[in-house]
């Protein structure tokens, strides 16, 4: 589904990504670790299209990634979420989601200026289809609030609802156990195999917590200085020495 | 270029016209780097600063320097109000709300100095203009005094900024306001410092303008502010050696414009050259782009 | 953002004539017919049909500037820009070729649309600048057009110089600013409240979040601008045909100015506070005429003052329910109906 294949980005003469290599297939999920710096958010940045890779090819379902526009890159069918939450903040939770459908619109300007009925009748099913997210998610009655104004861990449902909104085949979520205490980690668990399940997706964690990525994915990439030290089954990057290097240090013995 | 001594005495004139702009642009740039907030009201401390010029050889019957240093002093005075006024009350305010307040502080200023002056007034002489001639070209004592002395308080203010602690000061806030008061950086009195800095160069420029053009009226500052602004992010603002550059290469675009072509196509070639240069650099000639972290 | 939030706070109270959105249809039909009767049978003298004229055009450039500088949070200096070119185009095409008497009834509808059109057609060309520049440097693009097009038209001699436009007809009347004023605010809102808007809308909280969310802000800002631009061309071709002559110098910075304040005054992204605004600062504009000069060291004064006590200016980011579309509005409101019957899994976790 996804692949990329010898990626690298520098930024100046720091290199964030040197030769990465990914085939994921769909319905998996795999999770990216490694100690802070070690690229992973300049992975996704690359993938969506924020940076434009310096070198390598992407491709997912076999359009070319390298080079396309970010918002066209999200209509392939490519979501993602952020590490600091990005919401609209004055937006409503409700204009948040609508917001997200952007491009699943099919009218033109003209038909929005004037409000005609096939307009409006785009405008009720996204209504719709945004209510039913927001049901999903537990947030409907919160759906006229600024999105700043909620709780943290409302804003991160809120964030995934929203990226589920633009309709993606792929899911990155960027850290989103980051400030959760464990019973909240426990829930997220369970709340991330589920939307897997419920929208049929692929997705590629992102994550610190070591609970979280060894308990729900399947595959795991390790990164540490844009480099890729090791590839594995979680029980067999437990035991890896060099993963465990790069997170302790080089003293540790396995 | 077919007459060299025509070209000589333009480019004098640009480089006096520059060193104008170029000292208000200061005025901007600096409070636009530390607070990322454009000071709308500039434009109008400058006009109060010829006017003030104007008021102080007029009714005191001031000489040149003690008038400089009076209007310095006052309009970095007006400078530190206007900040109380306009921008610190709103500091947690959107950032357009005090944009408006500065932008009304203006015209409130214009329409106070309209109201005891409706007419221009013309600033009497206070330096004695004498013309040297070397070699078939001629140097006004004014418009090197005024280009000397402008470029001196360019450097001083350079060196305020880049090797004392107070610019270390301005340059940390400017970088993140809300980590720098924990490091023990007092930063009302650092801001305060730098809207009087800015406006004792916007009195400088009143000064030197109301020499150079000896009239002054209380709309000068919109037209000759905006324009200083412009130059200001014509080299980049919030960088200080970009705004003198700015000031100068708008100068001289007017000067030679309007000397080899008819003068009403000045502002065009001066903003059309503005945009230009924008398209090509779009954070200025010396600016960098706000890093954008995702 | 803003309609939501402040809907449902006028839902709220029930009562409320505000709330009750029947009365708009109502006060659109009143406020149509007065249009014509009041030059017709001369209820206000022609001072007063002046001032209420004014009061339209000024509500079509803050609505309009409301859309850049509020809903999208750029910083346009550039109004009076769209405003000259729809002036000088329109009233060029009335003086030059529409026949005295015709004018009137096709010539000057005409005119007044091809004064929007041109300057939609500069807007695209602003919107092509705002892709690669934003925020203080998109406002200094915006400041570098306005002189542009004030020194253009100085060297154009077709239409006057420096010494202006002369002997334009006075075809501005009360129905026809109504009729342009009620449609600007129309079309306006209805492009605040479909997907383009919320587009603009995200442009303003979030740039880059926004394309990775799948809007195509470049669309939303060239439709944002292009939008915007027309309407201010049309107040300016209105504003023409009221004054009978124009000049370059007319629409100066402080022309922009003005505008700006009304639109801060009234509370970005909020269209009922921009006809708020623009109504009351034009009459009070006018009735502070006897003071003079210090008319003009009031006005500002006011401003601050507001600014300082309500930094979000009258409205703030909220909306009057009479300008939200009745879907928007039931969708926030308290008594909505959740979708029946969904499987949540998130049973157990605080709402």
């Amino acid at each position: 589904m996804l692949e990329i294949e010898k990626l690298t980005h520098r930024f100046g003469g720091l290199c964030a990504i040197s030769d990465f290599n990914l085939s994921l297939q769909k319905g998996e999920l795999m999770g990216i670790i490694g100690p802070n710096g070690a690229g992973k958010t300049t992975l996704f940045n690359l993938i969506t299209g924020i940076y434009r890779a310096s070198e390598g090819r992407m491709s997912f379902e076999g359009q070319e990634l390298v080079g396309a526009p970010a918002h066209g890159i999200v209509n392939l069918g490519i979501a993602r979420t952020f590490q600091n939450i990005r919401l609209f903040k004055e937006m409503s939770v409700l204009d948040n989601v609508r917001a997200a459908h952007y491009a699943h619109v099919k009218d033109n300007p003209l038909t929005a200026l004037l409000r005609t009925p096939g307009f409006c009748s785009e405008e009720r099913r996204i209504l719709k289809r945004s209510q039913e997210l927001l049901a999903l998610f537990k947030l409907e009655a919160h759906a006229g609030k600024p999105a700043g104004s909620l709780p943290y861990g409302s804003q991160r449902r809120l964030e995934i609802a929203r990226a589920l909104a633009t309709g993606p085949k792929l899911l990155l979520l960027d850290e989103p156990a980051a400030g959760m205490n464990a019973s909240e980690i426990g829930q997220l668990m369970e709340f991330i195999a589920w939307i897997r399940k419920e929208f049929n997706l692929t997705i590629i964690l992102i994550e610190h917590s070591m609970r979280l990525v060894m308990a729900i994915c399947e595959r795991l990439k390790v990164l540490d200085f844009g480099t890729t030290i090791a590839e594995g089954a979680p029980a067999e990057i437990r035991v890896d020495r060099r993963v465990l290097e790069a997170y302790l240090g080089e003293e540790v013995t396995p | 270029m077919p007459n060299p001594s025509y070209f000589f005495q333009q480019s004098l004139n640009a480089l006096q016209l520059g060193s104008i702009y170029a000292l208000i642009a200061l005025g901007y740039t600096l409070v636009y780097g530390v607070l990322r907030m454009i000071n709308f009201a500039h434009g109008d401390l400058f006009m109060v600063g010829g006017f003030f010029c104007f008021a102080a050889a007029t009714y005191l019957g001031l000489s040149f320097v003690p008038t400089l240093l009076l209007v310095m002093a006052l309009a970095a005075l007006l400078g530190v109000l206007l900040e109380r006024v306009a921008y610190r009350p709103l500091r947690n305010a959107p950032r357009v709300s005090a944009v408006i307040t500065a932008l009304g502080c203006g015209i409130f200023l214009e329409h106070l100095v309209l109201a005891r002056y409706p007419y221009p007034q013309s600033v009497p002489e206070l330096v004695h203009n004498v013309t040297w001639h070397v070699a078939g070209l001629s140097f006004s004592s004014l418009q090197l005094l005024i280009v000397g002395l402008s470029v001196g308080l360019m450097l001083l203010l350079d060196f305020v900024v880049r090797r004392t602690m107070v610019g270390l000061a301005m340059r940390a806030i400017s970088w993140d306001m809300r980590v720098v008061p924990l490091l023990g950086v007092p930063v009302d009195r650092i801001i305060t410092f730098t809207f009087a800095l800015g406006g004792a160069l916007g009195g400088a420029a009143g000064v030197m303008y109301s020499l150079a053009y000896p009239v002054v009226d209380p709309f000068m500052g919109v037209l000759v502010g905006w324009k200083a602004f412009i130059a200001a992010v014509l080299g980049g603002i919030g960088n200080i050696r970009g705004a003198m550059l700015g000031g100068f290469l708008l100068g001289g675009v007017e000067i030679f414009v309007a000397a080899y072509y008819p003068s009403t196509y000045r502002d065009f070639v001066a903003f059309a050259l503005l945009l230009g240069l924008l398209i090509l650099r779009p954070y200025g000639l010396l600016g960098r782009p706000p890093t954008q972290k995702v | 953002m803003n309609t939501p939030t402040i809907t449902s706070r006028w839902t709220a109270c029930g009562e409320s004539i505000l709330a009750c959105r029947w009365i708009l249809p109502f006060l659109l039909v009143v406020g149509g017919i007065l249009s014509f009767v009041i030059p017709s049978q001369g209820l206000l003298n022609n001072y007063g049909q002046l001032i209420l004229a004014t009061v339209g055009i000024n509500i079509i450039l803050t609505v309009s500037l409301n859309l850049v500088n509020g809903y999208m949070g750029e910083f346009s200096v550039g109004h009076a820009g769209f405003m000259a070119v729809g002036a000088y185009i329109s009233a060029f095409l009335t003086v030059k070729f529409f026949p005295y008497g015709a004018a009137p009834f096709y010539g000057f509808p005409a005119a007044v649309l091809a004064g929007g059109i041109g300057a939609a057609v500069l807007g695209l060309i602003i919107a092509a600048l705002s892709f690669k520049t934003r925020g203080d440097y998109l406002a200094i693009v915006t400041l570098a057009f306005t002189m542009i097009v004030k020194s253009v038209l100085e060297n154009i001699d077709a239409v006057g110089g420096a010494l202006g436009l002369r002997g334009i007809e006075k075809l501005t009347t009360l129905p026809w600013v109504y009729f342009w004023t009620v449609s600007s605010v129309w079309i306006i809102r209805n492009l605040v409240y479909s997907r383009y808007g919320r587009g603009i809308l995200t442009i303003r909280e979030d740039e880059i979040a926004a394309n990775l969310m799948g809007v195509n802000t470049r669309q939303a800002k060239v439709l944002a601008f292009v939008v915007s631009s027309f309407f201010a061309g049309v107040a300016g071709g209105l504003f023409a045909h009221q004054l009978q002559f124009i000049n370059p110098s007319m629409f100066n910075l402080i022309k922009s100015t003005d505008i700006l304040v009304m639109v801060y005054l009234g509370g970005v992204g909020s269209l009922a506070g921009s006809v708020l605004s623009a109504s009351l600062y034009t009459v009070l504009l006018e009735a502070l005429r006897p003071l003079g000069i210090y008319r003009m060291m009031f006005m500002p004064l006011m401003l601050i003052l507001l600014m300082l006590f309500r930094p979000r200016g009258i409205m703030g980011l909220r909306e009057l329910a009479w300008f939200v579309p009745k879907r928007d509005l039931d969708a926030v409101s308290p008594d909505a109906v959740p979708p029946p019957e969904i499987k949540r899994p998130l049973g157990n976790q605080p709402g």
